[in-house]
């Protein structure tokens, strides 16, 4: 299906996001969870938010979840996502974890084009599950496949 | 405790020209809009000791105070996160002016879309850390943040697609009364917009802010001073900024309820502060980058209940005439998108009773800043 390398942003990663992107890379779905009062918390920051305790875990995630709303982005884009444009950009919030909510792409396979699934086929609390692909740049990302 | 209520008042405003692409560089415009305000409001260069402008303004204090021949300066500051920064302007300047820390503010903001970075063409500086979350996937631009909670929104509560164009339409309609908008004289039809181009799905075309090159500024002073300058004082009767807890930015996808904005906590304390509620405001002016913006705007400052900024929209509420006339210049939809800031000179207008767009007898007015991004806000009197 990709012919040709689509040119993917890659994400810039700082310190706390770090562990996100290594586990991403080993094909787990990882959110920070406070290793003292347990709380998951996302974006991944230096501090629990809620017991303020600066210790904390990476919880492995079913990787299952539900379309939370979705974007269709039309053109003026960046290159390589003109290229791709109408596409796909979802939020989907975790099964396991309702509050935890991720941004990215339904596709028809983990290394399919982000408009590799016709519009028609989404919709609000579709349920998804996560695949994992590289994206260039050595950064693997989590994309998200439609359930039966 | 000490209040800011009315203690102070916009004296003066001043405007370059709006347009696609004005020859003039920002540092230039910027100075004449504040030429213009100070001359509007009668008062000197010379007196100006306080500056307030919010972030993503080119041109800083120092130069502009050299430019126009300002004093000595005893108060500077600059708010945050671009359009939520339009109302914390005259909001730290009436703080300033009102504790003594200055007599005569301005605040201001010169914008060249033309010259600027736009997120969809630069690939340099794309990726702030927050970025990483969101910018590898193509959600790029403003429009594609914002959509995604346009759907979100319009899924839990039934707004359509009529309801955002019943806020494209009394923008533009107001324009059109406004020689000076961008979009003076260029009326919009239901079918246009219908059948108008995606920008990002469910946003289309006219659901989006102008470009626009253009500057625009306000002078702040005492009470009593404003009352012995050219115009009627405007003043400002109550402030507010709002970040509320766990807010991300324009993606606040991560908040436990993503559709209760900045708007929500800056109306708390804006109306804490107030004689006023929302039931006594005359004219509204709130911050449109983009169509939704309005209705989620409308639940914040309690117009309506949760939900029902949709609704609220129909049967021309928001026209002159209707229950609540919005963005009477024509708003960043249809007069110019200088972040907001012709919010703040089109309410100074309309309760000096001179706006294109004049709701009779208007007293009262709301002008709100970004939504969607820490966000302020102001109830000005007449």
């Amino acid at each position: 299906m990709t012919d040709s390398v689509i040119d993917y942003l890659t994400p810039v990663i700082d310190e706390d996001g770090a562990p996100f992107w290594r586990y991403a890379a080993q094909g787990e779905l990882r959110i920070q969870a406070c290793a003292s009062c347990d709380e998951l918390r996302f974006p991944p920051r230096p501090c629990c938010p809620r017991c303020q305790s600066f210790h904390s875990t990476w919880r492995r995630m079913s990787g299952r979840g539900r379309i939370w709303s979705y974007v269709l982005p039309h053109p003026p884009l960046l290159p390589g996502y003109a290229e791709q444009a109408p596409y796909n950009a979802v939020v989907v919030e975790l099964a396991d974890a309702p509050r935890i909510r991720l941004v990215g792409n339904v596709v028809a396979a983990a290394d399919a084009p982000l408009n590799s699934v016709a519009p028609e086929r989404l919709g609000i609390g579709a349920p998804v599950r996560v695949a994992f692909t590289e994206a260039g740049g050595g950064v693997t990302v989590p994309r998200w496949l439609l359930e039966r | 405790m000490a209040t800011l209520k009315d203690a102070t008042a916009i004296a003066g405003i001043g405007q370059t020209a709006f347009a696609k692409h004005l020859p003039e560089s920002e540092k230039t415009l910027a100075c004449r809009a504040i030429l213009a305000a100070l001359d509007d409001a009668g008062v000197s260069p010379a007196e100006v000791d306080a500056f307030a402008s919010y972030t993503m303004e080119e041109t800083d204090e120092v130069e502009i105070a050299k430019a126009i021949g300002a004093g000595d300066v005893t108060f500077f500051s600059k708010a945050g996160y671009g359009g939520g920064g339009s109302c914390a302007t005259v909001a730290h300047l009436a703080a300033a002016v009102a504790t003594g820390q200055a007599n005569v503010g301005v605040a201001w903001r010169s914008r060249k879309r033309g010259s600027g970075p736009r997120p969809w063409k630069n690939t340099k500086a794309q990726l702030p850390t927050p970025g990483q979350w969101t910018r590898p996937f193509g959600l790029l631009r403003p429009a594609d943040e914002i959509g995604m909670l346009t759907r979100r929104y319009m899924h839990e509560y039934g707004a359509t697609r009529d309801h955002l164009f019943n806020v494209a339409l009394a923008c533009r309609n107001r324009a059109n009364q406004n020689p000076a908008a961008v979009m003076y004289e260029r009326p919009l039809t239901r079918e246009t917009y219908m059948t108008s181009r995606w920008i990002s799905e469910p946003l289309c075309l006219f659901d989006n802010c102008l470009e626009t090159d253009g500057a625009l500024a306000c002078v702040v002073v005492g009470a009593g001073r404003a009352r012995d300058c050219r115009h009627r004082p405007v003043y400002v009767h109550s402030v507010a900024q709002g970040l509320p807890a766990q807010h991300h930015g324009m993606v606040n996808y991560w908040n436990d309820d993503p559709l209760a904005g900045p708007a929500w906590t800056a109306a708390r304390q804006l109306w804490k502060t107030a004689d006023l509620g929302p039931q006594d405001i005359d004219v509204a002016q709130i911050y449109d980058a983009f169509t939704p913006l309005v209705p989620l705007s409308l639940e914040g400052y309690g117009f309506c209940g949760r939900g029902e900024g949709g609704p609220f929209t129909e049967g021309g509420a928001l026209e002159i005439g209707g229950r609540l006339p919005l963005n009477t210049g024509g708003g960043g939809l249809g007069e110019a998108y200088v972040h907001g800031f012709n919010l703040i000179n089109e309410g100074v207008k309309q309760l000096r009773g001179v706006s294109t767009a004049q709701v009779q007898g208007a007293s009262t007015c709301l002008v709100t800043a970004g939504e969607g991004v820490p966000t302020s806000a102001l109830v000005l009197r007449s």
